[in-house]
């Protein structure tokens, strides 16, 4: 035995005396993860979280969160003499005066947008593939918890310098409090402690930044974790692969080295940004003041779709009984985002209720396979995108020379037109894919050489694809549509007959599929070549 | 059913996993040898970065400035820092990752799933442990129990609600009332002189508020409902009834600043077409029309501000604005 070996072992034996935990650790070091790029993104989450952690303390140290009045007198001299907040005055001491300041301000602001990208693309994977089905449905609701919550601390977290954009961003904020029908004044006064901006919004929303929502991170990420642990990932379909196995690699010592690499990888990229891509300059911005404002004001990415339906609003307001209410505001602003964060957090639920499938799945599926689904999550997609491009139409008018109102008008129809195109013509790829892997399973794979037959016509060669590549194009399942009792027995309508027939009608249009090869087809085919 | 049943039962065979291929670092030593060279030089580097660190952290001034190709002038001390930082971190990683992928074993291991239901018996013991801590408590039996603790409950959600209420005022009648009283002086934002209408040429704009008496301290929270536009134009280009005529003077027109749709600034004046535009959400004001909405999500005009001079020949109010001024809300109009 080796000294190496001696520790080793030393270790272990002194966790057990105190833990008793040996069989438990054992298990655990050799759990079994399997491999995917994709799997990869809601480590990126988890990572681009630690360093929010470690870079947002950082800040802390200097960051003063007060509206206290201050002349400044720091080393920035643009701005010396300049009556601004303690807060801002701070920002820009972390910004000019603290060595790494900088650096670690765009660290943590890289760090936001790159775990909210991470969030965004993690739920694509999990949505597009079918991963939030049973047993997962609570993974999925603690995801889009973790989305939701996400939004909130990044606005809260850029709202904090208290810069001229950053005190725009509160504006439209307290205006969207202020037209909830009934409570909403009072719901602003008691935010902002009196009239808007006043002196309390930012050292209550630095707690709320630093301590409370970190918080509630901390616990949700903790549970999502748990749950991937207990109840093992989800992995690609393949040769091998099952839904009663997992194949991959064991987390001693390959998934930790992986793992912990890839911690470093991001961190080190995050760094790289800060380090030479300027972002959210806050010193050009100029402190807050409510009668002044900056062309081209712009949230960050993930705030940017829901200003883009804020500026394509109608101009809806109606006067009830002498009551004002702001469907300008109130729609785009709390309704459709609303609708649009629970109709995501219950798709698990609803696609349950469309297939009539209540086990359980482990196995992912190919985006293809389950067309009605990804065209659902494309159609979404595509609502959120216009929305998006809207957030940045003055930019874009003025990039491409196009007026803002061409831009206004182009989303105001997009949105209602584009996404059921996008619904329709990504279900027809979705059949056009299936297609084409019948037709790879069943006549194998185009060579590209040609050959002149006797008789002179000239053929291409197809290549038998390998059994490895047939059993992944053909091992899903085809699930066959609903079909509830519409009439009894005795010829009668039944009580839920409507009911029943929505959704045989919502299950058929679910269930639309190429019908995958069977052997006994590729035989026959087979006996004819 | 039937018809999915009978294909599952004709599926093109599973052919297994596929054989393990083994790596050249498992072959070949001397690949082996390379790779964890591999491995410590990016270790190495990862060292290199961190000196470059504490290098520009300590020696290299934060007034050194050189010129990058793409990135201008830039800042040698932050880049450095930043750099430094970013190599060390990266390449700890990519060392890692190397290790893992090429000298640590890659042969995959297969383990078996459980169906996470608990077998029949178990569940059966489960419903049957809850059944009965219930009924041993006696909800069902009690209704008196349950009807005040359900009260109680309920109640107490009222507690967080009673304490937070002194997180500020309530509103009363603020948002109705500006710092704007017949005859306060209008004085430009910033420089707080006051304005002669000759002070203004056509075409011209400029940011007002109210004159505050000598000592007054001008908050934030005045200006987000004070702020006034001044927009001087010919008086034949106004396009408003009589009444809103006269709350001009000399082709001068006020309206508030603070946008009607989120209370943005409406800091955007087109001289040649004579509109007032929202940077926030592009809502577009016709001047000439009393600031009516022509495009975008306002639904209100912006409040206009009747205007003349005083004795002294300077700009005043006429009276205090007639509505509410900034975004709606649900008592604006009563």
């Amino acid at each position: 035995m080796t000294a190496r070996e001696r520790v080793a072992g030393n270790v272990a034996s002194y966790v057990d005396d105190r833990t008793g935990g040996a069989k438990w650790m054992k298990k655990n070091l050799q759990k079994v993860f399997p491999d995917h790029w994709s799997f990869l993104l809601g480590e990126i989450c988890l990572y681009s979280f630690i360093i929010l952690l470690l870079s947002g303390t950082f800040l802390t140290f200097w960051f003063d969160p007060s509206m206290r009045e201050v002349v400044y007198e720091g080393a920035y001299e643009p701005l010396q003499g300049v009556k601004m907040s303690a807060a801002y005055a701070s920002a820009l001491e972390i910004s000019f005066e603290v060595r790494g300041g900088l650096l670690m301000r765009q660290i943590h602001h890289w760090a936001a947008l790159i775990f909210m990208v991470g969030i965004v693309v993690h739920l694509m994977r999990v949505f597009f593939t079918g991963a939030f089905r049973k047993p997962r449905e609570f993974n999925w609701i603690i995801g889009v918890g973790l989305l939701t919550l996400g939004i909130v601390e990044g606005f809260l977290g850029y709202s904090l310098p208290d810069d001229l954009l950053s005190g725009t961003g509160i504006r439209i904020a307290e205006a969207i409090i202020q037209a909830i029908p009934v409570v909403g004044s009072y719901l602003s006064y008691f935010a902002f402690g009196g009239a808007f901006p006043g002196l309390a919004f930012i050292p209550r929303i630095y707690v709320v930044h630093v301590l409370l929502l970190p918080g509630i991170f901390l616990a949700l990420i903790t549970v999502h974790l748990m749950l991937v642990w207990y109840q093992k990932h989800t992995q690609f379909p393949g040769p091998g692969r099952t839904e009663k196995n997992v194949v991959g690699y064991p987390l001693m010592p390959v998934y930790m080295a992986k793992a912990g690499g890839f911690f470093f990888i991001v961190f080190g990229v995050t760094a790289f940004l800060g380090a030479v891509a300027s972002i959210n300059p806050i010193w050009l911005y100029g402190p807050y003041n409510p009668g002044q404002v900056s062309a081209g004001s712009q949230p960050d990415w993930y705030m940017g779709w829901l200003d883009g339906l804020v500026r394509m609003s109608p101009p809806l307001e109606t006067y009830l009984f002498g009551y004002t209410v702001s469907w300008n505001i109130l729609i785009p602003g709390l309704i459709l985002p609303g609708i649009m964060f629970t109709g995501l957090a219950l798709y698990p639920f609803i696609e349950s209720w469309i297939t009539g499938d209540k086990r359980e799945h482990h196995l992912l599926d190919r985006p293809r396979n389950a067309p009605n689904r990804t065209a659902i999550g494309v159609m979404a997609l595509t609502f959120t995108l216009v929305s998006l491009i809207n957030g940045g139409n003055d930019i874009i008018a003025t990039t491409f020379d196009l007026t803002i109102n061409q831009m206004m008008w182009f989303s105001r129809i997009a949105i209602i037109v584009l996404p059921p195109i996008a619904f329709i013509v990504t279900k027809r790829l979705c059949l056009s894919l299936q297609r084409a892997d019948r037709d790879l399973v069943l006549h194998g794979r185009e060579t590209g050489r040609l050959v002149r037959m006797p008789s002179g016509e000239f053929v291409e060669v197809h290549e038998p694809i390998t059994p490895e590549k047939a059993w992944l194009l053909t091992s899903h399942e085809q699930l066959a549509p609903l079909e509830l009792p519409e009439i009894d027995g005795a010829g009668v309508r039944r009580p839920a007959a409507i009911r029943n027939k929505i959704r045989n009608r919502i299950s058929r249009a679910h269930a639309v599929a190429v019908p995958k090869a069977t052997e006994t087809e590729r035989r026959e085919l087979e006996g004819h070549h | 059913m039937s018809n999915s049943e009978s294909r599952e039962v004709d599926l093109i065979k599973d052919p297994g996993l596929p054989a393990h291929v083994h790596r050249r670092t498992d072959t070949d030593p001397v690949a082996a040898k390379r790779a964890e060279r591999q491995v410590a030089i990016l270790f190495s580097l990862s060292a290199l970065g961190t000196l470059l660190l504490i290098f520009s952290f300590i020696f290299v001034s934060d007034e050194t400035f050189f010129f990058i190709p793409v990135m201008g002038q830039t800042n040698a001390h932050q880049l450095g820092i930043g750099l430094g930082m970013a190599i060390a971190l990266f390449c700890i990683g990519a060392g890692a990752i190397h290790w893992a992928k090429t000298l640590m074993p890659d042969e995959e291991i297969v383990v078996q799933r459980h169906e996470f239901r608990s077998d029949d018996e178990d569940r059966a013991d489960f419903v049957k442990t809850v059944k009965e801590g219930a009924e041993n408590a006696g909800l069902g039996r009690r209704p008196l129990i349950k009807r005040t603790l359900g009260a109680a409950l309920g109640l107490s959600g009222l507690t967080p609600l009673l304490l937070l209420r002194d997180l500020g005022p309530l509103p009363g009648d603020d948002l109705k009332k500006t710092n704007w009283k017949a005859g306060t002086r209008l004085v430009t934002d910033p420089g707080d002189r006051p304005i002669r209408p000759e002070d203004l040429e056509v075409g011209a704009v400029a940011q007002t508020q109210p004159e505050f008496a000598e000592g007054k301290e001008r908050h934030l929270e005045d200006i987000a409902k004070d702020a006034v536009l001044l927009i001087r134009m010919r008086p034949e280009e106004f396009n408003l009834d009589s009444e809103r005529l006269s709350w001009t003077y000399e082709g001068i027109i006020a309206f508030s600043k603070i946008c009607s749709h989120m209370g943005c600034a409406v800091a955007l004046y087109e001289q040649t077409t004579k509109h007032l535009l929202c940077p926030c959400h592009q809502s577009t004001f016709d001047v000439t029309r009393a600031a009516k909405v022509i495009f975008g999500p306002a639904a209100r005009p912006l409040p206009q501000l009747a205007i003349t001079v005083d004795a002294q020949g300077y700009l005043v109010a006429q009276a205090p604005f007639t509505e509410p001024v900034g975004p709606s809300f649900w008592g604006r109009l009563s």
